[in-house]
């Protein structure tokens, strides 16, 4: 079974490793430097899958949440939780590679863009859910209250995104998109997406297991008492 | 009330294969509890072996994690509310809002029970438990014996059939403990199914027909009263939490 | 008609008390005054600046007094085990649901009514109008939708006051957004087809968020 587990997570950080280096060589060898904004534009190649796995990450806490909430078996808090760890990492990082690109783009490091600001409000939810758990005191009841808000806070993402867009008066897709992607600009974007999304299961599988791990040590360590 | 008795098996409390764990904690492995109507039945055990969680899952307060429980001949999972009419709780917590008086705390809970002829009803409680006059003072400013006797109308309002007590004598002093039982007797044209935990064992060898030990979250000692007396329950007790901790 | 009979028990029982403590009304109503005065030394009292500002201190006004009343929420509960004393009660969890939210709305709209007038009056910017009184009923029943899930969630943990805030804040982002931007268009006398939008947010957040909270607040109250 063990070993099982170690041959998949073993070919997934194969995968991982060969797209890595492909999307690095796309990306500084293979796709063109962009006309207005030069170089600085390659940070888009790593912004659009930061944002993407913060969504991602927060996808599968709401669904471990709910069969969480349904039927209280542990293994689905274990998934929802470690995905968030996962997922409030990839969401700093989206900020931080946000502000970087900010700072040639519009003069600024930080500015109250739409994405920019629904990521920072995503942020703060990923806070809220690691928040709620280290507050209480009942380990049981701290996974349920996280539970409730990886679910009240996925349902919450697209009223955040359609409020932020509006009060900036933007539409969605404006700037990045406007007048379309290169063909070659988009096969690297597909493939760094692709890239991280397995980089992504790898450090799941990982974190996963961690925590059982983490969760056997306990039960044994009660057992011991 | 005859037809409810015969429709249905003559055990006020049947539980089968209940656990129930919190996360990575387990706090009940396999109950396995028949209880017949009319019984009192004291279940001892240390502090952690499970006695609460029992209780609080029998009051619909907690899910269990697995088995089955059927209360009064009603499965405990389907008919929830009709359950929580026939069941009645005291812990060591009083239910009562300190910022409402006596009669609007037992007004507030005989609408919550539906119960007909709410006035006369509440009256009538708290002749049983005495006290007439006090009842519109705000319950905080009361005394803590005679909140206990509010409580103790609490529980009576609803007319229960199956009275659970979680450690009563920590929350109630020894005056309301008696009145608790004599009330209960008071009361009793029909029988009162009592089910009650604690760790004193004199004072629970005195009210119940059955004993119960509870360690580490299983039943390990049912015995009838009448088969034994207090020094032999003393020394079972001694020889299971050793043996368990 | 159980149901409603019910729920209206549990609003009762709060009225009647806080009617002799006035812990929440009375109290946030003092909070949201001392604010809405606080802001006006931010603003220097430069007229312009406060007209331009309205909504948003109007806004942050509610937010945090919405915090601190949901806040207090579950107090009366929690002593002397009164959550309890209702979950042995033959009412769906449902019930407690309904009647401690409508509870916190019927405080937190009896709040910002009386802080309207005050605040028109002390900012010299008329903020009374049935377009600011629909955004007030639309963004407050959002507040409490998720705010008595949270406030709930937050009588269990460790430093309560501090965690209410950190979950309630994020979540109704939405809300405030909405709120400000609406109040905004109808501070500067703009149709209702202008606040349309920001009202259809507010109107699908409160429908969203109250289903939502209804169908888990069960999982919250029990272990």
């Amino acid at each position: 079974m063990n070993r099982k587990r170690n041959t998949v997570r073993n070919i997934f950080l194969g995968i991982s490793s060969i797209l890595m280096i492909l999307t690095l060589y796309m990306i500084f060898l293979y796709v063109p430097v962009e006309k207005e904004m030069g170089i600085v534009q390659k940070i888009f190649y790593l912004m659009v899958p930061m944002g993407w796995l913060a969504l991602l990450s927060f996808l599968i806490v709401f669904i471990g949440s709910i069969l969480y909430l349904i039927n209280k078996d542990s293994k689905w808090d274990v998934l929802a939780h470690s995905s968030a760890s996962i997922g409030i990492l990839f969401t700093a990082l989206a900020l931080l590679i946000g502000a970087i690109w900010a700072k040639p783009v519009w003069g600024v490091w930080w500015t109250w863009e739409a994405r920019l600001t629904a990521t920072l409000v995503l942020f703060m939810l990923y806070v809220a859910y690691f928040m709620v758990r280290s507050f209480t005191a009942d380990e049981a009841r701290g996974a349920t209250f996280a539970a409730v808000i990886g679910i009240v806070g996925f349902i919450d993402i697209p009223i955040i995104a359609l409020a932020t867009t509006l009060w900036r008066g933007m539409h969605p897709g404006g700037i990045i998109f406007a007048g379309g992607l290169a063909p070659s600009m988009l096969l690297t974007l597909i493939t760094s997406l692709i890239a991280f999304t397995f980089f992504y299961s790898l450090l799941l599988m990982q974190q996963i297991s961690l925590k059982n791990n983490e969760n056997r040590l306990k039960k044994l360590q009660q057992y011991l008492n | 009330m005859a037809s409810r008795e015969s429709s249905s098996s003559n055990w006020a409390v049947e539980i089968q294969g209940l656990t129930k764990s919190f996360g990575p904690r387990t706090a009940l492995r396999g109950i396995d509890l028949r209880i017949t109507a009319g019984n009192s039945v004291a279940i001892f055990g240390p502090n952690g072996a499970g006695k609460t969680t029992l209780i609080k899952i029998l009051a619909t307060i907690l899910k269990p994690s697995s088995g089955k429980i059927r209360l009064g001949g009603r499965d405990i999972q389907k008919n929830t509310e009709e359950i929580r009419r026939l069941v009645g709780v005291i812990t060591h917590q009083t239910f009562l809002y300190s910022n409402l008086t006596a009669y609007e705390n037992l007004d507030f809970y005989s609408r919550m029970f539906d119960v007909p002829h709410r006035r006369e009803r509440i009256h009538e409680v708290l002749n049983i438990v005495g006290i007439p006059s006090r009842i519109h003072d705000r319950v905080g400013t009361l005394s803590r014996g005679t909140q206990q006797r509010i409580s103790i109308a609490r529980l009576l309002l609803s007319k229960p059939r199956i009275i659970l007590l979680d450690e009563p004598e920590t929350g109630l002093d020894q005056q309301a403990t008696a009145l608790l039982w004599n009330a209960l007797r008071l009361e009793g044209e029909e029988q009162y199914t009592i089910i009650h935990t604690t760790h004193n064992l004199a004072r629970g060898f005195e009210t119940c027909d059955r004993m119960l030990i509870l360690a580490r979250g299983e039943i390990v000692f049912d015995r009838e009263r009448s088969s034994m007396d207090l020094t032999d329950l003393t020394q079972a007790y001694q020889h299971f939490i050793e043996v368990t901790s | 008609m159980m149901f409603w009979g019910k729920v209206l028990a549990i609003v009762r029982k709060d009225t009647i008390s806080e009617l002799r403590t006035k812990e929440v009304v009375a109290s946030v109503l003092v909070f949201t005054i001392l604010m809405i005065v606080i802001f006006n030394f931010a603003c220097s009292a430069n007229y312009e600046l406060v007209k331009s500002m309205a909504p948003g201190i109007l806004w942050a006004t509610f937010t945090f007094a919405g915090v601190l009343s949901l806040n207090r929420a579950f107090i009366a509960e929690k002593e002397q085990g009164c959550l309890e004393g209702l979950m042995v009660c033959p009412i769906s969890r449902d019930v407690i649901y309904v009647g401690k939210m409508v509870t916190s709305l019927l405080f937190m709209l009896i709040i910002e009514m009386v802080t309207l007038p005050i605040f028109t009056l002390l900012f010299n910017v008329n903020v009374i109008s049935l377009q600011l009184i629909a955004i007030v009923i639309l963004a407050t029943v959002g507040f409490v939708a998720v705010g008595t899930l949270f406030s709930a969630i937050a009588i269990n943990t460790r430093a309560r006051e501090l965690v209410l805030p950190i979950l309630f804040l994020p979540v109704v982002v939405p809300v405030v957004i909405s709120a400000v931007k609406a109040s905004g268009l109808a501070i500067a006398g703009e149709p209702w087809s202008q606040l349309y939008s920001w009202l259809l947010i507010l109107l699908s957040f409160d429908v969203i968020f109250i289903t939502l909270s209804y169908l888990i607040f069960n999982h919250v109250i029990e272990e």
